[in-house]
């Protein structure tokens, strides 16, 4: 656990980088610190293990105040990803992995043990072993810089942009893969970016602050989304705030509307008439409740059974585990302007429709800035 | 070229080859010992920077004989006058690549040691040192070079070194010994060049790989 109270930091220019910061990053959680250039994100991070002193107010990692511990120490504790990476261009991808080992002395058989275990881990080729840091991409010296900061296991993490110097795709992947280490490792971590997708993405809490070191608000990412607390909060969001809120929102959350189902066997007049009480001009399509697909209603015969047409494929069909904001863009691309939900054991389970999409929202948030129906319909041409 | 003087001579070819050697190390040596630590501190307070450029950058101008006649009444026509001279000219050379290699140490390596936990003596050593090394090693062959060159002068003082033969070849208008002479320092400074080279090799593979 990590706890900043009443922290503030002055350079001896006059610069006043945080602004009497008082915080708590629990155990095991991510918390992530964001905010526009220059705000203080490496000023807060860099206080936690002494590289910057506060001017005023206490840090306490796991309950001692960090003033107290003799600095080299306590970073030998706390894994440190820089900005820029920094990685030493005079060892070699082991060498630089096993740079804290070394510095405690763990003996040669552990610290190769752990270098093998950490090049898997951070998905890096075994070859890069012995290769010196400028032979590797960007993308691959993120994740030795990301390995090194692992290597003796910290319980605390500082990471300052760890994945800003790589392309959106390989960035993604990183963030995938860090979220799914830290669900087995559960380390305290502190995580700086400027971007605010990849502050939601990652962050079990997220920071928010502004220029001057001011914290805006401190709050997990639904919170943040459903509630700005301040103007420079709902900006920094940006006008896509709803999107944002439903890709934070499981399918699974929202129950399927049935729909107008029939059933191939079934003839033109039947389909009209289930078309006719949903409202729609069309029907689906689902035979032992597999989904075969969509038809209009117009182009199946009266007297003909729905089988004999050929059915339309959904353009996207959503699962539980997706978020409404797959679903709302399936809907969008979609000619019925609704999504097919699938379940586990691929059977159909019912439609979701932009109207339940609004309704969710409004029910998860009663308060202030919920979007409207209307709304989630104009974010959707926008999608 | 008389080759009968050459193979007479072998004896006092040797000699004074050795010697040569002798006073060039020994001003590196020297050089070093006394430009290493003011390198540091140059390194580390950038305002005392300028002022040791300075004062070593006007030893460096100072006419080669004017300085070994300037050392003279102290020192006395010594070896010991031609290793303080030699030394002196090296330590422009040393102190600014030192200094320089220190200074190209990128930011973000020093303070991704620093985070890592390294005390301040272990970063220098273990982290800034190592990755100066190449612009350090640079700056000793052009030190080495530039010395070898002045130890022919240092021939006037003390008779010592293969600038002897450059004395005994002009004062008895022979050729031999003068051409033995300037073989022999260019085949010096060649092949201290050349091992150095081989040092900083060894000394940093990393260097090597570099695009
Ligand atoms: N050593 C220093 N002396 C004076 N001012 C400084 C110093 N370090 C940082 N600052 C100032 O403090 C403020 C916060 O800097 P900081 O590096 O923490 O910002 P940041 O949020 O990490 O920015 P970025 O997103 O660009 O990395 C900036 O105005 C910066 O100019
Ligand atoms: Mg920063």
């Amino acid at each position: 656990m990590i706890t900043f109270e009443s922290v503030s930091k002055r350079f001896p220019d006059g610069t006043t980088a945080v602004d009497d910061l008082s915080l708590e990053v629990p155990e095991g959680e991510v918390a992530v610190f964001v905010g526009p250039s220059g705000c203080g994100k490496t000023t807060t991070l860099r206080m936690v293990n002494r590289m910057i002193e506060p001017t005023d107010g206490t840090i306490t990692v796991d309950g001692q105040d960090a003033m107290k511990i003799d600095p080299p120490e306590l970073r030998r504790r706390i894994g440190y990803v820089i900005q820029q990476i920094g990685l030493f261009p005079h060892r070699t991808i082991a060498e630089n992995i096993a740079t804290v080992p070394q510095l405690i002395d763990w003996d040669k058989k552990r610290t190769n043990e752990r270098v093998d275990e950490l090049i898997e881990v951070v998905g890096l080729p075994d070859e890069v072993r012995d290769r010196y840091p400028h032979q590797l991409s960007g993308g691959q010296q993120q994740r030795v810089g990301v390995a090194r900061a692992l290597a003796v296991d910290p319980p605390i993490m500082l990471m300052d942009e760890p994945f800003g110097a790589v392309d959106p795709i390989v960035r993604s992947r990183l963030q995938d893969e860090f979220l799914r280490l830290q669900r087995d490792v559960k380390k305290t971590i502190v995580f700086v970016t400027h971007d605010i997708d990849e502050a939601i993405k990652m962050g079990d809490r997220i920071a928010i602050m502004s220029e001057g070191g001011h914290l805006q608000q401190y709050a997990s990412p639904e919170e943040i989304l459903a509630h700005p607390a301040t103007d420079f909060v709902a900006s920094f969001l940006g006008a896509e705030r709803g999107l944002k809120r439903l890709a934070l929102i499981p399918v699974s959350k929202v129950s399927a509307v049935e729909g107008p189902v029939v059933g191939p066997d079934d003839d033109g007049a039947r389909a009209r008439a289930v078309a006719r009480d949903n409202g729609s001009d069309w029907v689906v399509i689902v035979k032992d409740r597999k989904l075969l697909g969509w038809a209009h209603v117009a182009d199946i015969d009266g007297s003909g059974r729905v089988g004999d047409i050929e059915a339309k494929p959904f353009s996207a069909e959503i699962y539980k585990e997706d978020s409404l904001r797959a679903a709302l863009n399936a809907m969008v691309t979609s000619l019925t302007g609704v999504a097919a939900r699938i379940g586990d054991d691929s059977a159909y389970e019912g439609l979701l429709t932009q109207e339940l999409l609004a309704r969710e929202l409004q029910d998860s948030d009663p308060g202030p800035g919920t979007m409207t129906g209307a709304e989630v319909n104009e974010e959707a041409e926008r999608v | 070229m008389d080759w009968a003087w050459v193979g007479s001579h072998l004896d006092d070819i040797q000699h004074l080859l050795l010697q040569h050697i002798t006073f060039t190390v020994s001003a590196l040596f020297f050089g070093f010992i006394i430009a290493f630590p003011l390198a540091l501190v140059a390194a580390r307070y950038p305002r005392l920077y300028q002022p040791i450029l300075g004062i070593t950058g006007v030893l460096f101008t100072i006419p080669s004989i004017a300085l070994f006649l300037l050392l003279l009444p102290f020192t006395g026509l010594s070896e010991t006058t031609c290793i303080l001279g030699l030394t002196i000219y090296t330590l422009l050379v040393l102190v600014r690549n030192t200094v320089e290699g220190l200074r190209g140490v990128p930011d973000d390596v020093k303070e991704a040691a620093e985070a890592m936990g390294y005390r301040p003596l272990a970063l220098l050593m273990k982290v800034e040192l190592p990755i100066a090394l190449p612009v350090v090693i640079a700056g000793l062959r052009i030190a080495a070079v530039t010395t070898i060159g002045l130890v022919t002068i240092t021939a006037l003082i003390t008779f010592g070194g293969l600038g002897a033969f450059f004395i005994d070849g002009f004062r008895r208008d022979f050729a031999t010994p003068i051409i033995v002479g300037i073989v022999l320092s260019v085949a010096l400074a060649v092949a201290a060049d050349l091992s150095l080279v081989g040092v900083q090799r060894v000394l940093t593979p990393w260097a090597r790989t570099r695009r």
